[in-house]
């Protein structure tokens, strides 16, 4: 059995077939980076996992379990974070809180014992802002933890959604675009980011990417999209020479 | 320019961040302390509607200002409490009781608003709580045998371990007070706990809240709850600070006023609910005065440049009539709104930040500091 699993997953709205019965599966430990050009699918299939849209049709296993019909909130407590296209922080909190929602899943305070401030609450509070501390460490975001959002450049915030979502220690983490917007440098950062969390942190990624470097460098395995329906899986090599997919990007 | 060095996560967690600020709610205190035995009775009386209705403005600013769910219902939410207040006294039931019973019957109320205000948003939530405040306003005219309808109950005075507690004399004011200021803690304690960032994060991107496990419906629900329950412990007080409470106290002009008190005061911090609470109070003072004295000195002004005196007693009763005129009071809030808004969005605690700074880094501030700009990178976002 897989690690996660899409199995006919379609979405239709209407007459548009976002997603067309694609399957798919992911190994515990591995990078798996979807392609495709634009509309083809590709982030409403992260939106069906986390639940933002319900599915038309298909069936998501996550470790041997049907996630098809759990609440969106509760996706985050099976251990599956995400990160969104068009960065969805929240604007008017600092850092620092951004990260703290991440550890959201993790408490378990009651609001009796918070209005009190307890001290199993601050117990708490200080055990999340270690764990939170080793993020911002291993993203290099020392410099911003107390700065508000709203004022952040666009490159800061990107590397900050990911920490958000690390900061909730995920087992599987969706990332929509990570380099979006970000420069060669940046780009390059974030590569090694992306593999250290599969070596050290023992994260498995399901991502989708524009930029062809970056998936290259560090994914282990590739699928390819086009209206809904899946073109090529495979090494990043083989998904890119595959006929199919050249005719895509190309045309035919 | 002072620089925190922080050296423990404890520094990120306390609620004074430095000594200055000891010092300086030291310093609040103790002349709140001293404010009843130095002040004249009335404005003591008004300090009492000071705390009451910054008690109100912190519930409210968990839900709105926090939460991000507007509400313009809260009038209903005093009712409530005031109302319990008055209702349960017939039986003698003791004061610590029934104000506990008025916060928690109240917070039951807030949550049960709560849940058809899950599928709503923006102006429809607005129009939603209003509806709420009409039925309740309604239910009180009507229900006879609890609220004896329109004709009003009277509230006796408040008594506290056998000791009579006069709306007027100090002992009134300090249980006010630390009401408010217990309420203020409790506030602070929520929002640097798990729940408190969670409201913050359904306030700037529910989809985002949710996909990190943030229960949306549930805390929206607990935001209501926890709102409505503050508001009624102050309707409680309301009540005894009244001492006669009828239908028509609890209308929508006293939900706008809760409004006018975060708003002015600043929508992002529980210092604006205390500031904008002190300017509403403190405003109607001087609208009376304005009222009483403004077609005199008009008048008066007139008569320096030359009026005689049929002139100058036409303009006196004119102008009287303009500043005696019905609903004058709602179109001053109304032109405040409008003028803060557009002028200064983050209010009265923004403004202060701003003073603060310019003296913190003086001679250097820059005007440019707090201008503000239009942001483009909040596109196409997942509703």
């Amino acid at each position: 059995m897989s690690y996660f699993r899409a199995e006919n997953l379609s979405l239709h709205f209407g007459g548009l077939k976002a997603v067309d019965s694609v399957s798919f599966a992911v190994e515990k430990g591995e990078i798996l980076s979807i392609i495709g050009p634009n509309g083809a699918g590709k982030s409403s299939i992260f939106n069906l996992i986390s639940r933002i849209y319900p599915p038309t049709s298909g069936k998501i296993f996550f470790e041997d379990q049907d996630i098809t019909e759990q609440p969106a909130y509760e996706i985050a407590g099976l251990g599956i974070a995400r990160t969104f296209q068009n960065i969805e922080l929240f604007e008017n909190a600092t850092m620092l809180s951004n990260l703290l929602v991440g550890r959201h899943r993790h408490s378990s305070t009651q609001l009796w014992q918070e209005l009190l401030f307890l001290p199993s609450v601050r117990a708490g509070e200080k055990l999340h802002r270690r764990r939170v501390e080793q993020v911002i460490e291993f993203l290099d975001l020392e410099a911003y933890r107390d700065k508000l959002i709203s004022g952040l450049p666009y490159g800061v915030r990107k590397v900050i959604e990911l920490a958000r979502a690390l900061c909730s220690e995920p087992k599987l983490i969706l990332l929509d675009e990570p380099s979006s917007g970000l420069n060669v440098e940046e780009t390059g950062d974030m590569s090694f980011w992306i593999r250290d969390m599969k070596t050290e942190l023992g994260i498995t990624v399901l991502m989708v990417e524009h930029d062809m470097t970056l998936v290259n460098r560090v994914s282990d395995r590739v699928i390819a999209l086009n209206y809904g329906r899946v073109l090529a899986m495979g090494s990043p090599s083989e998904v890119q020479r595959h006929p199919d997919v050249v005719a895509a990007y190309l045309g035919a | 320019m002072r620089f925190l060095f922080k050296t423990d996560y404890e520094d990120d967690i306390r609620l004074f961040p430095h000594s200055g600020y000891i010092v300086s709610y030291g310093i609040l205190l103790a002349f709140l302390a001293v404010a009843p035995f130095v002040l004249s009775s009335y404005l003591v009386s008004q300090l009492v509607f000071v705390c009451i209705y910054a008690t109100v403005g912190v519930g409210l600013m968990i839900l709105t200002g926090f939460t991000g769910q507007a509400s313009l219902g809260h009038a209903a939410f005093l009712a409530i409490g005031a109302y319990t207040a008055a209702y349960l006294q017939q039986y003698n039931v003791p004061f610590p009781v029934y104000f506990l019973a008025g916060g928690l019957l109240t917070g039951v109320v807030g949550a049960l608003v709560g849940f058809p205000a899950l599928r709503l948003t923006g102006i429809y939530l607005v129009i939603a709580t209003i509806s709420f405040a009409f039925i309740v306003e309604e239910v009180l005219a009507r229900w006879e045998s609890v609220t004896h309808g329109n004709e009003g109950m009277r509230v006796k005075t408040l008594s506290l371990f056998g000791q009579a507690v006069p709306q007027n004399g100090p002992a009134f004011y300090f249980l006010c007070l630390g009401v408010l200021i217990l309420t203020i803690i409790g506030t602070l304690n929520l929002l640097r706990s798990p729940t408190g960032r969670a409201f913050v994060a359904i306030r700037d991107s529910e989809t985002a809240a949710r996909s990190m496990g943030v229960n949306v419906s549930l805390y929206k629900v607990k935001s209501f709850a926890i709102s409505a329950a503050i508001t009624g412990l102050a309707g409680v007080l309301f009540a005894h600070k009244l001492s006669f409470i009828s239908p028509e106290m609890f209308t929508l002009q006293l939900s706008i006023e809760f409004i006018i008190v975060i708003l002015i005061g600043g929508t992002f911090s529980l210092h604006g609910a205390v500031l904008g609470a002190i300017f509403l109070v403190m405003i109607d003072p001087f609208l009376t005065y304005l009222k009483d004295d403004l077609p005199v000195i008009i008048a008066g002004i007139a008569a320096t440049f030359g009026a005689d005196s049929i002139t100058a007693g036409k303009i006196h009763g004119n102008v009287a009539a303009i500043a005696s005129a019905n609903g004058l009071k709602g179109a001053i809030y109304g032109v405040i709104i409008v003028l803060f808004v557009l002028f200064e969005p983050l209010g009265l605690y923004g403004r202060w930040l701003k003073i603060k700074l310019f003296f913190q880094l003086f001679p250097l501030y820059k005007r440019a500091t707090f201008k503000r700009q239009k942001i483009y990178v909040k596109s196409e976002r997942n509703r």
